[in-house]
């Protein structure tokens, strides 16, 4: 194993346990914007080399993952004046150890898969894609606190972007374009909301949203 | 046997407690004071090994037996450690195993000396001992585990950590970088130093290591006190031997990078203390999980 795409796939594995270990929130989003750009970086190294098309690809989205999104999240962390703490459901050595299993599961499912016969030039990138999601959903559901769901949300991104390029080496830049937008509204969207919940209730705890009645 | 694996083992004998020298000494100078001889660490081991010893009437042979056992123990795991490139003293197949085991042997004997004491305070200090080496071990087994299958499946510690090399690093960088992270964590807890246990402590809130040799005194405090600087020797050769790639052949050369990249760690430690606070005691076994975590996926990486 070797070759840049192996080494950009390890360390977004390392950054998906960080981000299950971490208990700060603002470190939280600097490993999640963190891997975005390496995400970013992707498509630069993959076959198709070095293009226009690549490049304002790889620029769009190191901009937006990299930078927007961890401002946009800051930001709302300071209107929402959130303690600074992530509070999770499942305690902090035992999400480690789900993502562990998740990891195991994803490189069994990554060897199980069929996949288009041309398609990933490199063995990782795959599984590694596949953990990023699962740990995405993993963050979302075992995290109280608004800002962390947003944070899976796009830990979650970055595994399907991820299995995106690797699958699909040859999307269109308009589409690819489109779904970077996408998720651009989501966050920003996102952040409002946190930043509602917070004025409305004191609080962005999204645990005690069902308990509401309509 | 090979005459250079003779002259590790007697260096590691002799050399062991100037590591602790060292440490002590960057400590020093980063806090800007001019601290203690490099050749502390002796001094005190044999003012120990000079005087009588003092033994309570509620404890029993176990007591007495403690810190032999354990020094016997870590001294034995030496013979499995290869120094640099060159292979230990008695290599085989699968020593890696009793290695981890001997360390545990040493361990189980420490804990056991404190138990008979009776003393609750000692108890409390193995319970904490006995959790955190419980987590650190799988830690260290994973990681060399790891590192044999980088070196192309070899099976012992001598044939693996002598086949790393330039070539291994280029081919497996990232696997082996994590397990090197892993080893320094388990490097740092197993030797109780800051982030895990803080040596210099007397404040029972905190204390794991210390608080089970508090009713040790002269020869056996002595033992004691070398036979953790063998453990830190043990541990240390294991990371150096990995971090270091010099394999030229020559016995010199590649003896010479190992000591300088023992002394370095030495060093790496002593900017650790200056800089860090030591953790949480409920902190640790996170910090514990995060290096078996380290290592786990630095297997991953190698099983593609």
């Amino acid at each position: 194993m070797h070759g840049v795409t192996d080494d950009i796939m390890a360390a977004m594995l390392l950054l998906n346990l960080a981000v299950l270990g971490t208990s700060r929130l603002t470190f939280c989003i600097t490993l999640v914007a963190a891997q975005g750009a390496l995400v970013g970086l992707l498509p630069l190294v993959s076959s198709s080399g070095v293009t226009l098309r690549t490049l304002i690809l790889a620029g769009v989205a190191i901009t937006l993952k990299g930078i927007v999104f961890p401002r946009l999240l800051s930001s709302a962390m300071r209107g929402a004046d959130v303690r600074r703490e992530v509070e999770p459901y499942v305690g902090w050595g035992f999400s480690l150890l789900l993502g562990l299993a998740l990891l195991g599961i994803s490189f069994w499912l990554g060897a199980k898969l069929p996949l288009p016969p041309a398609a990933p030039e490199s063995a990782f990138v795959v599984p590694g894609a596949i953990c990023t999601i699962l740990i995405g959903l993993l963050v979302i559901v075992s995290r109280k606190k608004a800002v962390t769901q947003v944070v899976g949300y796009l830990v979650l991104e970055n595994g399907i972007a991820a299995f995106g390029l690797a699958v699909v080496p040859d999307v269109p830049l308009l589409v690819e374009l489109g779904l970077l937008l996408d998720v651009f509204v989501a966050v920003f969207v996102m952040a409002i909301i946190i930043y509602h919940i917070s004025r409305e209730f004191d609080h962005i705890d999204a645990d005690r949203l069902s308990a509401l009645k309509g | 046997m090979r005459i250079e694996s003779a002259v590790h083992f007697a260096a590691a004998l002799v050399f062991a407690p100037l590591l602790l020298g060292i440490i002590n000494r960057t400590k020093a100078l980063v806090a800007g004071r001019t601290g203690p001889p490099l050749l502390q660490a002796y001094f005190d081991i044999f003012k120990l090994l000079g005087k009588g010893a003092v033994y309570s009437r509620a404890t029993t042979w176990v007591f007495r037996l403690g810190p032999a056992a354990g020094l016997a123990a870590v001294a034995l795991a030496l013979a499995f450690i290869p120094f640099g490139g060159a292979p230990a003293l008695f290599p085989f197949s699968g020593d890696f195993l009793l290695v981890v085991y001997l360390l545990a042997a040493a361990r189980f004997a420490t804990v056991a000396a404190a138990l008979d004491t009776g003393s609750s305070f000692e108890g409390m200090g193995a319970s904490r001992e006995t959790q955190f080496s419980a987590l650190a071990e799988p830690a260290l087994l994973l990681g060399i585990i790891a590192v044999a299958r980088a070196a192309s499946g070899a099976e012992s510690l001598s044939a693996c950590l002598g086949a790393i090399d330039g070539r291994t690093w280029a081919a497996s960088g990232p696997a082996l970088a994590l397990a090197a992270a892993a080893w320094f964590t388990v490097f740092l807890a197993e030797n109780a130093r800051i982030p895990v246990d803080d040596p210099q402590t007397h404040l029972e809130l905190t204390m794991i290591h210390e608080v089970m040799v508090l009713d040790h005194g002269g020869p056996d405090l002595g033992y004691i006190h070398y036979a953790a600087a063998l453990k830190m020797w043990v541990l240390g050769a294991l990371l150096a031997a990995l971090l270091i790639p010099v394999r030229t052949g020559v016995w010199a050369i590649d003896g010479a990078a190992a000591a300088a990249g023992m002394v370095l760690l030495a060093v790496l430690v002593g900017v650790v203390e200056s800089s860090m606070a030591r953790l949480r005691l409920v902190r640790v076994p996170q910090l514990l999980i995060a290096a078996s975590t380290l290592s786990v996926l630095a297997l991953i990486l190698l099983m593609r």
